[in-house]
């Protein structure tokens, strides 16, 4: 190879680092405005909202005080419910549909074969179409609480976990779990103790898109649960606005970059898992 | 049917279905609450007149037609489409260009893949919160802002989903690229093609199956839009047409649908409910577009 070819070639790539690393420092900057402005006394945010908070303009840490307590509704509260219900759906969603898509995968009887299609089916189905039906059977049956809406949760999102845990399962030999039959196991525990651990990487993936949807749903919660009584982070945040009158943005910067620190901590503490769960579910066709 | 199974995975399938109601139960209580139930109940209520669901009385297809003459709707419609395919022409193509760019094995890239990739984990409510004060930090400078001019909020919503997608359709793109055989990109080289010339002839038509996925992603977020509409401007503003109606000029599909369950009206239900049965076969039907897309690639391959 020609040395000036490959120098040049190197300039080339020189100049592209340098130009992803300018529109990188871009991409970062809306964050970096919710940063500046969460230390900014309210007023000067919608006159100054790129300037630093320096001065007359600076409210210290008055906006993470006022926002603990802001919109009447105590944002811990908030939190406490989010972290819950995430935790709670993420669990039984795992749970279950591993174990309904094992038996899907193994049994293939005609009725698995059709829950199995009504799985695929309510991936195409917008949550506008079952939103209002779905919300009374909620309220019907009681399942408006932050303990019970996993179950809703599971209902609804049963589908796509369904889908790519049957994937795996499929692609598991089958040899496996007849050796640990002939040893004498049990189905249930020849599932608990030898299909589980193998489709531990397919829990990931499964599990990071659960937390991430659960986490940052708005609408099923909003229609669900008693909003003068259980309140989610994007609930909260939406109902500041809903409020009448002028809202404090200083305040609603402070609770937006309290609630993003830790999904950022999370994102970057599992951001390979978190990658390659969101590749393997966009795959989902 | 089956015949090649043995006896011995027989018997296990056998020991297994005793089981089955431990396995399948949980999920099929749920799905039948969570799923199935409302979905024929949604059904057959966009063929009712009704506020609560017990006084439902049966009109027949007159919510469908109250759809098609609802100029709020169509006015969604046409919006949502547009945004839809905008967004869907931008997106795509940042995304491939970055993902192009970072499998070049640049200085950095697994850096600039944490960045791009990031505004994906924020929830939609917060990103229109975090955009509309940018916007009208900009636009206050001009004594406007993005809640007074539709145009502001299309652009507004697109600059909104690009950031956030297009660390996501990057993803896509990288493990398709990442996919192509070294080998044919080696011959291309000692054939004398240039770097362009490989790029358009031999990398993009290797990775059509990720375009194909990405293409049909963006088009379904872009029509099943909700949080981030909502948070952004909610629809604002708002005109009130010679007829009387009001068109909210910035209200995509989703959002019109949910204003018109919940609004003040006591006879919108079974409309939002009829709007809700078409918006979800414009969904289901991308879906399948896609599906038959995608097998007839496979079969030429």
């Amino acid at each position: 190879m020609k040395k000036n070819t490959v120098s040049a070639a190197g300039g080339r790539k020189t100049l592209l680092s340098v130009i992803l690393a300018v529109v990188s420092i871009i991409y970062v900057l809306p964050v970096l405005a919710v940063v500046i402005n969460s230390f900014k006394q309210n007023t000067f945010v919608k006159t100054d909202t790129f300037a630093l908070p320096t001065g007359e303009m600076s409210a210290g840490f008055d906006n993470f005080i006022k926002g603990m307590t802001f919109g009447n509704y105590p944002f811990a509260k908030s939190v406490m419910y989010s972290v819950v219900i995430t935790l709670l759906s993420t669990f039984l969603i795992l749970l279950c549909t591993s174990m309904a898509a094992w038996y899907i995968a193994r049994v293939d009887s005609a009725f698995c074969r059709a829950v199995y299609f009504l799985c695929v089916f309510s991936m195409v189905v917008p949550f506008q179409m079952v939103m209002f039906t779905l919300s009374k059977t909620a309220d019907k049956l009681h399942l408006n609480t932050p303990w019970t809406i996993p179950i809703v949760y599971l209902g609804f999102g049963a589908g796509l976990a369904i889908f790519m845990f049957v994937g795996f399962v499929k692609a598991i030999p089958l040899e496996i779990e007849e050796a640990a039959s002939i040893d004498g196991c049990g189905p249930v525990r020849t599932f608990f103790t030898v299909v589980v651990p193998m489709l531990k990487p397919t829990m990931i993936s499964v599990g990071i898109l659960e937390i991430m949807w659960v986490w940052n749903d708005y609408l099923l919660p909003v229609l669900v649960l008693d909003i003068n009584e259980y309140r989610t982070i994007p609930i909260h945040i939406q109902y500041l606005k809903g409020s009448y009158g002028t809202v404090d943005l200083g305040a609603t910067m402070a609770l937006i970059l309290m609630s993003i620190i830790p999904v950022i901590i999370f994102y970057l503490a599992c951001q390979k898992h978190i990658i390659k769960g969101v590749a393997a579910g966009a795959v989902k066709g | 049917m089956k015949n090649k199974k043995n006896t011995n995975s027989n018997s296990i399938t056998k020991a297994t279905r005793r089981w089955g109601f431990l396995f399948m139960g949980p999920v099929l209580i749920a799905f039948t609450i969570g799923f199935i139930w409302p979905f024929i109940q949604g059904i057959w209520l966009s063929m009712c007149q009704f506020r609560l669901i017990s006084d439902a009385k049966f009109i027949g297809f007159a919510n469908y037609v109250k759809v098609f003459q609802d100029a709020s709707f169509r006015h969604a419609f046409w919006y949502t489409a547009m945004f839809a395919i905008v967004s869907l022409v931008i997106i795509n193509v940042l995304a491939f260009m970055v993902a192009y760019f970072l499998t070049l094995e640049i200085k950095g890239s697994n850096l600039f893949r944490t960045v791009f990739f990031m505004p994906n984990l924020i929830g939609g409510i917060v990103l229109g919160y975090i955009w509309s004060m940018i916007f009208d930090g900009i636009l206050g400078r001009y004594q406007t802002s993005i809640l007074l001019e539709s145009k502001y909020g299309f652009w507004g919503l697109i600059i909104l989903m690009c950031w956030q997608q297009v660390g996501y359709m990057m993803i896509i793109y990288i493990a398709g690229l990442q996919n192509v055989p070294g080998d044919i990109l080696e011959a291309a080289r000692i054939d004398g093609a240039t770097s362009l010339q490989t790029l358009f002839k031999v990398t993009i038509p290797n990775v059509m199956s990720s375009f194909t996925i990405c293409i049909f992603l963006s088009l379904t977020n872009g029509f099943k839009l909700f949080d981030q509409n909502l948070a952004l401007t909610g629809g604002q503003p708002f005109v009130i047409q010679p007829g009387g109606a009001t068109i909210k000029t910035t209200e995509m599909l989703a959002l019109n649908i949910y204003n018109t369950f919940y609004s003040s009206n006591t006879t919108s239900q079974g409309v939002a409910q009829a709007k809700a049965v078409i918006f979800f076969i414009l969904v289901a039907g991308l879906g399948l577009l896609q599906l038959g897309y995608t097998r007839k690639k496979e079969v030429q391959q």
